[in-house]
């Protein structure tokens, strides 16, 4: 039953909100270290089941098993598993009344993982590999967009998380900006992490992506290899849309 | 008017000190109950919300000056008919009774308001990263809230100082009361009143200005 390769089961989940089914049917398993793209027209469901991962939604039904833990059982405690989650958003959410180090570490000193000496330490790695060490002192009004995004990466990354969840990090970006992002999520994915992605970067998918997963009305409508879904989709639903996107 | 300073100066003094702790010991309680009543509607158990909105509404719903006469009065009267005898509330504490509760109400509005203006995101960004609820409320949204909750948080504060004039009527001897007093023995309304204004004046402006100055530095680092 327990497979170590399996990093995300999910079994039937369904989610509702009020009368809304958003998601009405979605199994899938995702192996650690594979590059998951969701895709999907905007109200298909892909960012409430992103949500549902770590919990940020709370599942109507069904069952979610992250690296081992069923975090859709009551009794799971879901801040712990949410340690071993980093999510990225779309409009970055950084803490505005921190400055971008402060930003960083804040999770791994106030959840004991590190004293603040080895936070602040780690937190400039952690900077530099994302190309921003210089703007450690900086507040997140003083950012650019891109600049923003790349700190919320940075620190997704503080905990150390084994899955990392990305929501349309793109999306809110001015174009020039998105390269700078990709190429650091394009680094995670060398580095083995195990991620979900919710993008319109057709691009990035192609590339980087293991594996595409096409969603429409609360189902998963198709999934394969990123050359198999893009050069030759099989469902009417997958072609449609990716006429309009391509 | 010189002579009812130089006779009832350092009574009067005394009075605006018994205003001014009335309305230090209030706010202190009025903003420990708005926190907590400020909580339990934000947060998501229907009870807590329930009871934080009957409060709210019940306080706001009832006029000042009968919570007070309720408190200093019925209270005690309340507590004689279960057959405890000599409980007994002093003005002042009655005063500061009601006023924490009033003020507490309007406190917990605003402070609701506060938190409800800061963007679900940063809550779901915190939590995101492991941090729990208490956490992210203490570290990152109640920061946030609190900017835009000083100005309205002043305004209260004023409101307060105010109000504790309505107490003259349990007879805390507080400035106004001081003032009917002074009325009373003088027959000098115009002149009483007039200084007692002003008195009121002088302590309020200055507040709102160093109040405006704190605003200021808050608002400094974003």
């Amino acid at each position: 039953m327990v497979d170590n390769r399996i990093m995300i089961h999910v079994e039937n989940l369904k989610k509702d909100f009020g009368k809304l089914e958003v998601l009405k049917d979605i199994s899938i398993e995702i192996e650690t270290g594979e590059v998951v793209v969701l895709l999907g027209p905007s109200g298909s469901g892909k960012s409430t089941f992103l949500r549902c991962i770590n919990q940020l939604e709370q599942a109507t039904s069904g069952t979610i098993v992250v690296d081992g833990k069923n975090i859709t059982d009551k009794h799971t405690d879901i801040n712990k598993v949410r340690e071993e989650i980093g999510m990225v958003f779309q409009h970055f959410n950084l803490f505005p009344h921190k400055n971008v180090l402060e930003n960083v570490i804040l999770a791994p000193v106030e959840l004991k993982r590190m004293t603040k000496e080895e936070a602040k330490e780690k937190g400039m790695q952690l900077l530099k590999r994302v190309g921003l060490e210089s703007k450690s002192d900086a507040y997140p009004s003083q950012l650019s967009g891109g600049q923003k995004q790349r700190v919320a990466i940075a620190r997704a990354l503080a905990m150390n998380p084994a899955i990392m969840l990305f929501d349309e990090p793109t999306s809110a970006l001015d174009p020039e900006m998105v390269g700078e992002v990709l190429n650091v999520m394009q680094e995670l994915v060398a580095d083995g992490m195990t991620m979900v992605v919710v993008t319109h970067e057709i691009g990035f998918a192609r590339e980087v992506a293991d594996r595409v997963v096409f969603m429409d009305a609360g189902y998963i409508v198709e999934q394969g290899r990123p050359e198999e879904i893009f050069n030759n989709p099989k469902e009417a639903r997958t072609i449609d849309f990716l006429n309009k996107v391509l | 008017m010189i002579s009812i300073v130089q006779t009832y100066g350092s009574m009067l003094l005394s009075a605006l000190g018994k205003t001014l702790l009335l309305t230090l010991l209030s706010l202190v309680f009025a903003m420990i109950i708005g926190m907590i009543f400020a909580l339990m509607n934000v947060g998501k158990n229907r009870a807590f919300n329930l009871a934080g909105t009957v409060y709210v509404d019940a306080v706001r719903g009832v006029p000042l000056i009968v919570l007070a006469y309720f408190i200093y009065f019925g209270v005690p009267a309340g507590i004689k008919m279960i057959g405890i005898q000599d409980f007994r509330l002093t003005a002042l504490q009655a005063g500061t009774i009601a006023l924490a509760m009033n003020c507490g109400a309007y406190m917990a509005e605003i402070i609701r308001a506060g938190i409800e203006s800061v963007d679900r995101g940063q809550m779901e960004a915190s939590r995101s990263l492991g941090l729990t609820y208490g956490k992210s409320m203490r570290l990152v949204v109640l920061p946030q809230a609190i900017r835009t909750m000083i100005p309205s948080i002043i305004n209260q504060f004023i409101i307060t100082l105010k109000d504790t004039s309505i107490l003259s009527v349990i007879g805390f001897p507080e400035l106004t009361n001081m003032g009917k007093t002074i009325s009373g023995n003088t027959f000098k309304s115009l002149e009483t009143w007039a200084i007692v204004g002003i008195m009121y004046m002088i302590v309020i402006v200055t507040l709102s200005k160093v109040a405006k100055r704190v605003e200021r530095r808050v608002n400094r680092g974003r």
